[in-house]
């Protein structure tokens, strides 16, 4: 089979496996495009294609056409702007919470982890309306920070959530790393904190890059929490505010849809193509002597215990 | 206080009801995922594709994108219905993904190892498939399943604030801006009930977790 995800369940195919593939595979393609065409012919009943839904998403001609896109435009930049807030916050104070979770032990180390599992547990949207309603309750002013103070309650309530996460993400990435890393670089005279900042955090970073990522990910989709509490200009609140006028929802919905799918899509792209990036440091770096060493020696021992 | 202890019934209603929404959006969620996975490791390869589709479309795009476009966007094409049911529609279709990728992983997980053996000692597809690969699939798929409904129970207050009247966190809006009690220590309330139903389940999950584990 060519692709891995079914090399487990099935042997490489022979005549007849192929044979009763194929016809699988034509059934499913006419199935699917009966559906298709049944969903695409419900949308053409209800008059959902006519240039006057459409028309001032993709025809430029349009009346409205530019300031449709200035509003989507204005509201990709919000939430581009809220996400990244948001994921620079969250991973400074979640790589800060990390490191004193993983440095304190015993009685210490409590009051931290009743946090982090408080955090953890709440939904994303309760943790922003905590930040909303709670904050100036107990006299936080935001105010005095630039951009209007939604954007800024937004983003403590995605960061109180997030930051704990990539707090224990990170901790399973140390948890990961072999023991000897720790020792040596203790031996060599390292401070506890030298040691963390220095040989475990980076490559903690490195091992769980993927999953990071797809926390960033969920920041960044998690910003349009905001326009179901009406808190600030993001893209899904340019969206209906759209609609509001010119009442085509599924189209406005679908062009919205698309650029979220886009942004994370992307995103997505670049973790892989950071993983590949990282590993092939790995082995062609400037540290790759040793590691390579290293190796040989194990691989050399190893067969000295097998022979 | 006297928000809360005016309140008992409600909040007891209220928690509830947001258990309810989640005993259908789970049922709904298992279903569509378990259909998605078996068409993502299908030998039937449009079959693939759709499930790959379907997972990249929905995983991508926020909950409460989905949730528009369901709520908003069928009622355009004449299909009406409740908020609590395109609510618990929107929820179920986008944790599907998720349960996807949870079993998908739990599959990938078994070694080929396994598959090997089991045809080398004679058993069939089905035999080798219902108890060699499936038993061990299953087992590793529970971990990142348990996350995935933990994290589903936590989005229901997205349904909420949706406007699906009712749950927890529609409730803690009522309570606060129509019957004007004090927002902090009713979203306290509010997040202290969540925490009761995550918590436990994050300690029962990795209690699962250990008995789960295959020792290989």
């Amino acid at each position: 089979m060519s692709s891995p995800t079914t090399s487990v369940l099935y042997d490489i195919p022979g005549p007849r496996a192929r044979r009763r593939a194929l016809i699988g595979s034509a059934i499913a393609t006419v199935l699917l495009i009966v559906l298709l065409w049944l969903v695409i012919g419900r949308l053409a009943d209800q008059e959902q294609f006519s240039m006057e839904r459409w028309g001032p998403l993709i025809d430029p001609s349009n009346e409205n056409f530019v300031q449709v896109w200035k509003l989507l435009g204005t509201g990709l930049r919000g939430t581009l702007i809220a996400a990244t807030l948001a994921i620079i916050l969250s991973t400074l104070i979640g790589t800060i919470l990390g490191t004193v979770r993983m440095m304190t032990s015993g009685l210490a180390r409590l009051p931290l982890v009743t946090l982090i599992e408080l955090f953890r547990g709440l939904p994303v949207i309760v943790t922003i309306y905590l930040a909303y309603r709670v904050l100036p309750d107990l006299g936080v002013d935001v105010s005095p920070l630039p951009g209007p103070d939604g954007l800024w309650f937004l983003v403590i309530g995605l960061t109180a959530y997030n930051s704990v996460i990539i707090a224990e993400i990170l901790r399973a990435g140390v948890a990961s790393l072999p023991r000897g890393q720790r020792e040596a670089g203790l031996a060599t005279g390292l401070t506890n904190l030298q040691t963390m900042r220095l040989i475990l955090l980076p490559q903690s970073f490195r091992i769980m890059l993927p999953a990071l990522i797809s926390q960033l990910i969920v920041i960044l989709k998690d910003t349009s929490l905001a326009a179901l509490i009406g808190l600030y200009a993001e893209l899904l609140r340019s969206g209906r505010d759209i609609i509001g006028v010119l009442e085509n929802p599924i189209q406005t919905y679908f062009v919205v849809a698309i650029m979220f799918i886009a942004l994370n899509f992307a995103l997505s792209r670049l973790a892989v193509y950071l993983e590949a990036r990282l590993a092939r440091g790995r082995t062609s770096g400037t540290g790759a002597p040793a590691p390579t060493a290293l190796e040989s020696g194990l691989s050399q021992t190893a067969m000295a215990g097998g022979a | 206080m006297s928000a809360i202890t005016d309140n008992y019934g409600l909040f007891g209603h209220a928690f509830l009801r947001s258990l309810g929404i989640c005993v259908w959006t789970m049922i709904g969620a298992l279903s569509i995922g378990t259909v998605i996975a078996a068409a993502r490791v299908s030998p039937v390869a449009p079959l693939r594709g759709f499930g790959t589709t379907y997972v990249t479309m929905v995983r991508n795009c926020p909950l409460t994108v989905v949730l528009f476009f369901i709520a908003f966007g069928l009622p355009e094409i004449g299909v009406n219905g409740s908020y609590y049911v395109f609510g618990i529609s929107a929820l179920a279709i986008y944790t599907g993904a998720f349960v996807c990728e949870a079993l998908r992983s739990g599959i990938n997980s078994v070694q080929a190892g396994q598959a090997e053996a089991a045809r080398a000692i004679g058993l069939t597809f089905s035999q080798s498939l219902g108890s060699v690969i499936l038993p061990q699939a299953f087992r590793s798929s529970i971990p990142p399943l348990g996350s995935v409904l933990i994290a589903m129970f936590k989005n229901s207050a997205v349904l909420g604030a949706f406007g699906v009247a009712g749950d927890l966190f529609s409730t803690g809006i009522r309570l606060t801006s129509a019957q004007g009690y004090a927002s902090t220590p009713v979203f306290l309330a509010i997040g202290l009930a969540y925490l009761c139903i995550t918590i436990p389940a994050g300690l029962i999950l990795q209690a699962l977790e250990r008995r789960a584990v295959i020792i290989r």
